[in-house]
């Protein structure tokens, strides 16, 4: 079963001289549910847009981006943002925690706009990857990994099919990127959702067996206007 | 809905320097808006709405409103006196019930002395005044005094004190008479200008040493002992009660039409009623700058939380990627502004009982007159709801900021 299905996937983008330079013109990719795929490539690359597009963030300019059973470049914002929501997961590179909320809290606003906030769900989930005497602190009082680790079960909490990690190891050391990209994983089978890593570290792209160079599949440079 | 609320509460004790001064500016305008209507009504109900007890006053030549504040409410200078002869015609004038001479001239530490007679007790329709425990009524041919309660509070005088008048209606302390008067009792308070007045007898005031009575037109200094011929008498108001309304008009064409012996006030009410509505701009000014300060403290809640929109840029694009529709985002900031202003509103009530209670000690300091903290008016309730609802509404332009917040251009670098 495919959890994410790409189809002649194009965006650009208009370059301060005016002109519109494609950054993604994917022809094709699919991932399995269950399938962990880490994607390669430089930074500026386009990894953090191609996973915006998946992730219903911004809208393409053509093209389609089936994830499960929805067209997500067929929807309208709202319904992207409940797909979003409730069928995807993000770990972004920088955390994006809410400074103001809690570990635990982070996790339930998180559960709040998919499948519904639950306390005890995302508390045994917080216990899992090791936060259980931490999930009342702040990010603030959390070190990077924890923080991380955090991120990680706020995108898992609503058991989404597909997890979308974008560069989650460029502000963790070598031994913190192996744990971090180990639990992401196991979290993932636990779940039986479909991971697409997007990274430029070597350390966290060799823990997949599949790795893919996104100049691969994309070919914006044919494209440009 | 419930994490939603979680946030807003966070987000709204993240910047609590900005809330409190926020919400104290709405707390301020909403009590200011309600204190200035509610003591505005309230004054003018005080001084117009005939609780002096009498109908009329008939006084010299001039001014009914200097009348009115000098006889009614202690207050400006007398408009001059008139002969004993005009008193006693208009107290047997068919439609009088009641004539109660006044004559002034003479204070003590600042507080007015009036010179009456023992009716001015018991004639004002509905005043009631009664005498703390202790006191007895003046003796009218004895040098003795009632004194109001305001004054006893500040000059320390019961039954049983001395003490010397002082010429003049303004306090010097060079103009001590030396005619030493007895406190025979304390009124009990009333909540109106006589609370601040010394009520002697009338006789005590003709014979008070330097007084000169001009009643006949020639000058009559009282000796000790000597009995004060009427034509000689003079008074500086008669206050009136009257049997009906047509004595009323009867008596304004009898004095102010047809004579130009004297002047009479009638009826006090709308006397007074014409002051207010001379300063009616005053109102209109102090409603606009309460409103003015509304405005304002709106503007502060739209302009603090705009400014923290900027900053909280990436917060709002974090929730969006989190799946937070836009209009999640949307309602997250009007519920800020709307707890701003919710908060500014329910606090605006000690903000107008603190204003209200310090207005009332000056109008009563000044005139006697009480403010009733606890006086309902409209505005105790759609003063803290038209706050509630315009510091909401002003959140909307940050909300559309927010609302608006690209979610890919605050998420993290593009790699």
């Amino acid at each position: 079963m495919t959890a994410l299905e790409l189809s002649k996937l194009k965006k650009y983008y208009k370059a301060p001289d005016g002109h519109r330079h494609c950054v993604i013109n994917i022809a094709g990719f699919s991932l399995d549910r269950g399938e962990h795929v880490a994607l390669e490539g430089a930074s500026g690359s386009g990894k953090t847009t191609l996973l915006n597009l998946i992730a219903g963030i911004v809208s393409p300019d053509s093209g389609s981006i089936r994830v499960g059973d929805t067209d997500m470049a067929a929807l309208g914002e709202t319904r992207r943002d409940h797909v979003r929501a409730s069928s995807i997961g993000y770990i972004h590179q920088t955390f994006n925690l809410l400074q103001g909320l809690s570990a635990l809290e982070n996790v339930l606003m998180a559960m709040s706009f998919g499948k519904g906030a639950d306390e005890k769900v995302a508390a045994s989930l917080l216990e899992r990857v090791g936060l259980g005497g931490r999930m009342h602190h702040r990010p603030a009082q959390l070190s990077s990994g924890q923080q991380q680790r955090v991120a990680v079960v706020r995108a898992l909490a609503n058991r989404p099919g597909l997890v979308l990690a974008d560069e989650v190891t460029s502000s963790l050391d070598s031994k913190l990127s192996i744990e971090t990209v180990t639990l992401i994983r196991e979290l993932c089978r636990e779940n039986g959702a479909a991971l697409l890593l997007a990274s430029h570290d070597h350390t966290a792209l060799s823990r997949f067996e599949r790795t893919l160079r996104l100049e691969d599949i994309n070919s914006p440079a044919e494209t440009a206007l | 809905m419930k994490m939603l609320l979680l946030y807003v509460r966070r987000s709204l004790r993240q910047h609590a320097l900005s809330t409190i001064v926020t919400a104290a500016s709405v707390a301020l305008a909403s009590g200011l808006l309600m204190g200035v209507f509610a003591i505005k009504d309230q004054a003018r109900a005080a001084f117009t709405a005939g609780h002096t007890g009498y109908d009329a006053v008939l006084g010299a030549r001039g001014s009914q409103l200097q009348l009115v504040l000098n006889s009614i409410f202690h207050l400006d200078t007398s408009p001059g006196n008139i002969p004993w002869k005009l008193y006693t015609e208009i107290r047997d004038t068919p439609g009088v019930t009641a004539a109660v001479p006044y004559a002034v001239g003479d204070n003590y530490r600042g507080f007015r002395i009036v010179g009456t007679t023992p009716e001015a007790f018991n004639a004002p329709v509905g005043r009631g005044f009664k005498l703390a425990a202790g006191g007895k009524w003046f003796n009218p041919d004895e040098k003795e005094a009632v004194v109001g309660s305001y004054v006893a509070q500040k000059t320390g005088l019961a039954a049983g004190s001395r003490f010397n008048p002082y010429h003049g209606l303004a306090y010097n302390p060079a103009m001590r008479h030396p005619d030493e008067y007895i406190v025979t009792g304390v009124l009990e308070p009333t909540n109106t200008p006589c609370d601040r007045v010394v009520w002697i007898p009338i006789d005590g005031m003709y014979r008070m040493a330097g007084h000169v009575l001009r009643g006949a037109g020639t000058e009559f200094i009282p000796q000790p002992g000597q009995s004060i011929p009427d034509e000689d008498k003079e008074v500086s108001a008669v206050m009136l009660r009257l049997a009906s309304p047509e004595a009323g008009f009867m008596l304004n064409q009898m004095v102010n039409r047809q004579g130009n012996a004297a002047t009479l006030a009638w009826p006090i009410g709308k006397v007074m009623e014409e002051v207010f509505d001379k300063f009616g701009w005053l109102d209109r000014v102090l409603a606009l700058i309460a409103v003015m300060t509304a405005l304002v403290s709106c503007a502060c809640i739209l302009a603090a939380l705009y400014n923290t929109i900027s900053e909280r840029r990436r917060e709002f694009a974090i929730l969006r990627a989190l799946g937070a529709r836009k209009r999640a985002v949307l309602g997250a900031v009007l519920m800020e502004s709307s707890a701003i202003a919710g908060v500014g509103a329910v606090c605006g009530y000690p903000v107008y009982a603190a204003l209200l209670f310090a207005a009332s000690l000056v109008i009563k300091a000044q005139t006697g007159v009480e403010l009733n903290i606890f006086y309902w008016h409209p505005a105790l309730l759609w003063t803290p709801a038209a706050m509630f609802f315009l510091g909401g509404l002003a959140g909307l332009v940050p909300a559309l900021k927010a609302y608006a917040t690209p979610v890919a251009e605050n998420l993290a670098p593009l790699s």
